[in-house]
């Protein structure tokens, strides 16, 4: 091959994808960042709704490692896509609601789709063998491998020289001789190669980089599907789960209460598609209500909301409700005290 | 995503053309700007007004012509 050889990198901003595009970069190869977006993604832009969290460093990981390495980055769009991974997992979940494997499957069948497209040659991963339990055993790589369609056109230039040879080496786009012989939970090799490359402040994301490996968060999912009793989601769903405090009276209604003001600001952006309540004479949370209450609901609702506000102590609270029409009512409550709000309601 | 909505529209316009992307998103702030520095696209403006952020960016596709998406 007498022109430069291509690669796409599946970038999701952690070290390893940071590292092994640039294992392959430093071998002349031309590398393009690929950073799919499920919808799960925990990223910069959702610690930024907070407002106590306002004063820390906020960044888009995938865009922070591309920018180290001078290379572009696409961005790509599959949350409508990725629903049949979430739902009908084949390899089936992690410890929590993570698909991990048939993620991984998905994302690199996805690249394989765009080298072709592209004209690029293969396909970089940040994968070690070993690393996580569900996705990145010996038995599970060649799994992605193959599963994806990308076979012998995917390099794991951190663990390469634990598999077998791929075409990147084959064809001499990369020496197999400067690739990595990672594997194991360990994280040192990968700091003692960050080190060494001069990489400092990268991201460590403890359970990676997806609200999916989340308890909590799976607990959400999985109480949405149990009370729609189906096991279906839309992005404006995904989106509130990350948001607020999340209490069920009943099956058929939930409320999603602002914690703070940046979350209250979000929630905003929302009302017109929900039911909500705000207080009216204490300072307090935006509250949205999923579901179709019943006015007994709205009620109960006002008074738990009451209870959140400045006025929990107050013998009345006083309440505007809006419902989906837009039409507004005030409603006077008690606020509802601790040991009236059953643990089993918060989510 | 705001950032994945203004690669698609800076995708098919053509070098010098601005964006103006509204958002609610305060992570704009950081991610759009990023993304400019990253596929070489040029930062005019960020604000913020009434709880909304205002990011303008000129299309610049560069030497390769190639876009980003």
């Amino acid at each position: 091959m007498t022109r430069q050889p291509k690669a796409a990198a599946l970038i999701s901003g952690g070290l390893d994808s940071l590292l092994a595009a640039k294992v392959v970069q430093e071998q002349g190869v031309h590398v393009e960042g690929l950073n799919f977006y499920t919808g799960f993604c925990v990223e910069g832009h959702t610690h930024a709704i907070r407002k106590k969290d306002r004063k820390k460093e906020k960044r888009n990981n995938a865009l922070w490692v591309a920018e180290q390495l001078g290379i572009k980055l696409h961005i790509i769009d599959i949350v409508e896509e990725y629903k049949d991974v979430v739902l009908n997992p084949k390899h089936g979940y992690g410890a929590n609601l993570n698909p991990c494997l048939d993620c991984k499957i998905f994302m690199v069948g996805k690249a394989l789709e765009w080298i072709k497209a592209k004209e690029f040659d293969f396909i970089i991963t940040g994968e070690v063998m070993g690393q996580r339990p569900m996705s990145q055993r010996k038995e599970t790589l060649p799994v992605v491998a193959g599963e994806s369609g990308a076979e012998d056109l995917l390099l794991r230039p951190l663990c390469a020289k634990n598999l077998p040879e791929t075409r990147a080496e084959r064809e001499g786009w990369v020496e197999r001789e400067a690739l990595y012989d990672f594997s194991g939970r360990s994280r040192k090799p990968q700091m003692a190669l960050a080190a060494k490359f001069g990489f400092e402040d990268y991201a460590q994301p403890a359970g990676g980089c997806c609200f999916l490996t989340d308890a909590q968060y799976s607990v959400k999912l999985a109480d949405l599907w149990r009370a729609r009793g189906s096991r279906q989601y839309e992005m404006d769903d995904i989106m509130l789960l990350k948001v607020g405090r999340h209490l069920r009276p009943a099956d058929h209604f939930k409320l999603i209460i602002s914690r703070e003001e940046g979350e209250g600001n979000f929630l905003r952006g929302y009302r017109s598609r929900f039911p909500h309540l705000t207080t009216v004479s204490h300072p307090g949370p935006l509250a949205l209500i999923d579901g179709e209450p019943t006015a007994s609901d709205i009620e109960l609702a006002a008074r738990l909301v009451a209870r959140y506000s400045q006025g929990r102590n107050a013998d009345q609270v006083v309440l505007e409700f809006t419902d989906r029409e837009g039409h507004q009512r005030e409603l006077k409550v008690n606020p509802l005290q601790p040991h009236e709000i059953p643990r089993e309601w918060v989510i | 995503m705001p950032v994945i909505r203004v690669q698609t529209a800076v995708e098919s316009l053509s070098d010098g053309t601005r964006v103006e992307a509204l958002c609610t998103d305060p992570g704009v702030l950081n991610d759009i700007p990023a993304w400019c520095r990253v596929n070489g696209h040029k930062l005019i403006e960020t604000r913020s007004e009434a709880g909304e952020y205002i990011v303008v960016v000129e299309v610049d596709h560069g030497s390769s012509n190639e876009p980003a998406g």
